[in-house]
């Protein structure tokens, strides 16, 4: 069996706070489904499957259910990191195949800034893993893990701080025209050098904002995106992989998209080169480069001489990639963004990106999203769809 | 910025479980220990009941020379307090995480040999960090 065909995105909707003071994180999740119901011209009744990943609080996606007053037939609350909310497109997608479900309700929520300054905090929680003991002790933060992966993309390949400011640049090119956007101003390679260094050899710059807020996608089956007034969204194929350190065999110059990926795009039955737009997950700008390899939009170690001068910019390069100004200038929502990456897709394929950004004839887009660590382990996930109408 | 290049290693006692008391008594000798298979042969790193490339269970602890290179590493600048998180790939084939400690953080490199430094937790344990030779 294959998805092929067999699902449609129907409704996205992403939250416009980017600091939810005075809200709660079961609240955003209820205004995000809202959003997203309303967005395909449903109802919460119709809602039969519900996905959602660690940023729910309480059992799985139960209490969040309950809170929204869902009655269902699936539900999924698969934690992949920021790459969940593409996993559960595609565990949607499988699901809506066997006949399971008909409306799957995604969503993603939370308020990390707004956490630091109202003492309301609700996170996942789960005993110490077994390689806690062995990495602990050496304080791994999130910024120096993802500067081990570029040190080492750096030695191996020559990739260089210029080339990573390029996905920065690129990324900031396409948020001015995002009113939503943390960070609108356009910057310069210059800009990005000039920042400081957080953790080697990444910059403030090659890290992406901590924002509130959310995103929610509705995925339904055929028979129910034929009666709808919104164009829908064709799910082609997606693929899912994690990556970890292999028993001490540790590499890391790729990611989980060197399996994700190929996977992705068998089923799709497309190529890198059908692909008009790419939403990619930018936590760093190290994780694009590396992510671009993975998909074979050009060979391991290009990655770099690829986004520079400009290749990532809608309109300028080859590959116009997060076209709402991405994690790195846009939102990442609860320190996760795979959900925005599928939502700027939709709207690409839609034709209802911003007018700036928008790819002409984009008739084929990839979304791909890493949740965890690219200098440890992470999961990686992939999803193409095809346009309404395509 | 002079004091912000040589590294102060902070020493939090690990979390120790019946499958890794082994590794960690023998830290308290200064001795620095991976898993060897004797199904398969490899060895790996964190130790593991289990072999995680053929899941025998015949599993035993080598002892290591402590020494290795630096796998890749990153600076953590932005602190009061400056630290090298690193992997080091060891002499006997597994990569493990560390910091590199008693050097100048803007000398290191990638490939540089390195040794491990125990540093006691005075709670049974010593934490493997790495100096460079």
């Amino acid at each position: 069996m294959t998805i092929r065909g067999k699902a449609y995105i129907a409704g996205v909707y992403e939250h416009p706070l980017r600091e939810a003071t005075g809200k709660t994180v079961p609240q955003l999740h209820a205004e995000v489904a809202k959003g997203a119901l309303e967005d395909a011209g449903l109802s919460k009744n119709d809602v039969d499957a519900y996905y959602c990943a660690g940023d729910v609080p309480g059992m799985g996606g139960i209490n969040q259910a309950e809170y929204m007053g869902l009655n269902l037939r699936q539900i999924d609350s698969t934690e992949t990191g920021g790459s969940s909310y593409v996993v559960h497109v595609n565990h949607a997608a499988q699901a809506i195949a066997a006949g399971h479900c008909k409306v799957a309700l995604i969503t993603l929520a939370g308020r990390p800034r707004a956490d630091a300054k109202e003492k309301y905090r609700v996170r996942p929680g789960g005993g110490a893993p077994a390689d806690y003991g062995f990495e602990g002790p050496f304080r791994p933060t999130v910024t120096n893990m993802y500067g081990m992966a570029a040190m080492r993309h750096m030695y191996e390949f020559g990739t260089t701080s210029e080339q990573l400011a390029w996905v920065k640049v690129a990324a900031s090119h396409h948020a001015q025209y995002n009113e939503h956007a943390m960070l609108r101003d356009v910057v310069s390679v210059e800009d990005v050098l000039n920042s400081p260094v957080i953790a080697d050899p990444l910059h403030r710059l090659d890290c992406c904002v901590v924002s509130d807020g959310g995103g929610a996608i509705i995925v339904v089956a055929p028979e129910v995106a034929a009666d709808l007034k919104r164009p829908c969204v064709k799910v082609l194929g997606a693929g899912e992989a994690p990556k970890h350190l292999n028993g001490g065999k540790v590499d890391l110059t790729y990611s989980g998209a060197r399996w994700s990926g190929p996977a992705a795009f068998e089923e799709a039955g497309v190529t890198p080169a059908d692909i008009k737009y790419a939403s990619i997950y930018d936590s760093f700008t190290i994780t694009v480069v590396e992510t671009i390899e993975d998909l074979g939009f050009c060979e391991k170690g290009q990655g770099g001489p690829f986004v520079a001068d400009g290749n990532l910019i809608s309109g300028v390069g080859k590959l116009p990639f997060n076209t709402d100004g991405g994690g790195l200038c846009n939102n990442h929502p609860s320190d996760r963004g795979g959900i925005t990456k599928v939502i700027e897709a939709v709207r690409q394929l839609r034709g209802e990106a911003h007018p700036k950004v928008q790819v002409p004839n984009c008739d084929v887009a990839l979304a791909h999203g890493t949740g965890g660590l690219l200098g440890s382990r992470m999961g990686s996930a992939t999803l193409i769809m095809e346009a309404p109408g395509a | 910025m002079s004091e912000q290049k040589v590294s102060k290693p902070k020493v939090k006692a690990p979390r120790v479980n019946p499958e890794t008391s082994t590794f960690w008594e023998a830290t308290a000798e200064g001795k620095l220990l991976v898993k060897k298979c004797n199904a398969c042969g490899e060895k790996h790193f964190y130790p593991r009941s289990l072999c995680p490339f053929c899941f025998s269970d015949d599993t035993e602890y080598m002892e290591c020379s402590g020494r290795g290179v630096i796998y890749s590493y990153s600076v953590t600048r932005r602190t009061s307090e400056p630290w090298a998180i690193a992997y080091v790939t060891l002499e006997e084939g597994p990569t493990m995480m560390t910091n590199l400690i008693d050097c100048d953080f803007d000398q290191l490199s990638i490939g540089q040999p390195v040794e491990v430094a125990f540093v006691d937790t005075g709670e049974g344990s010593a934490i493997p960090f790495f100096r460079p030779l």
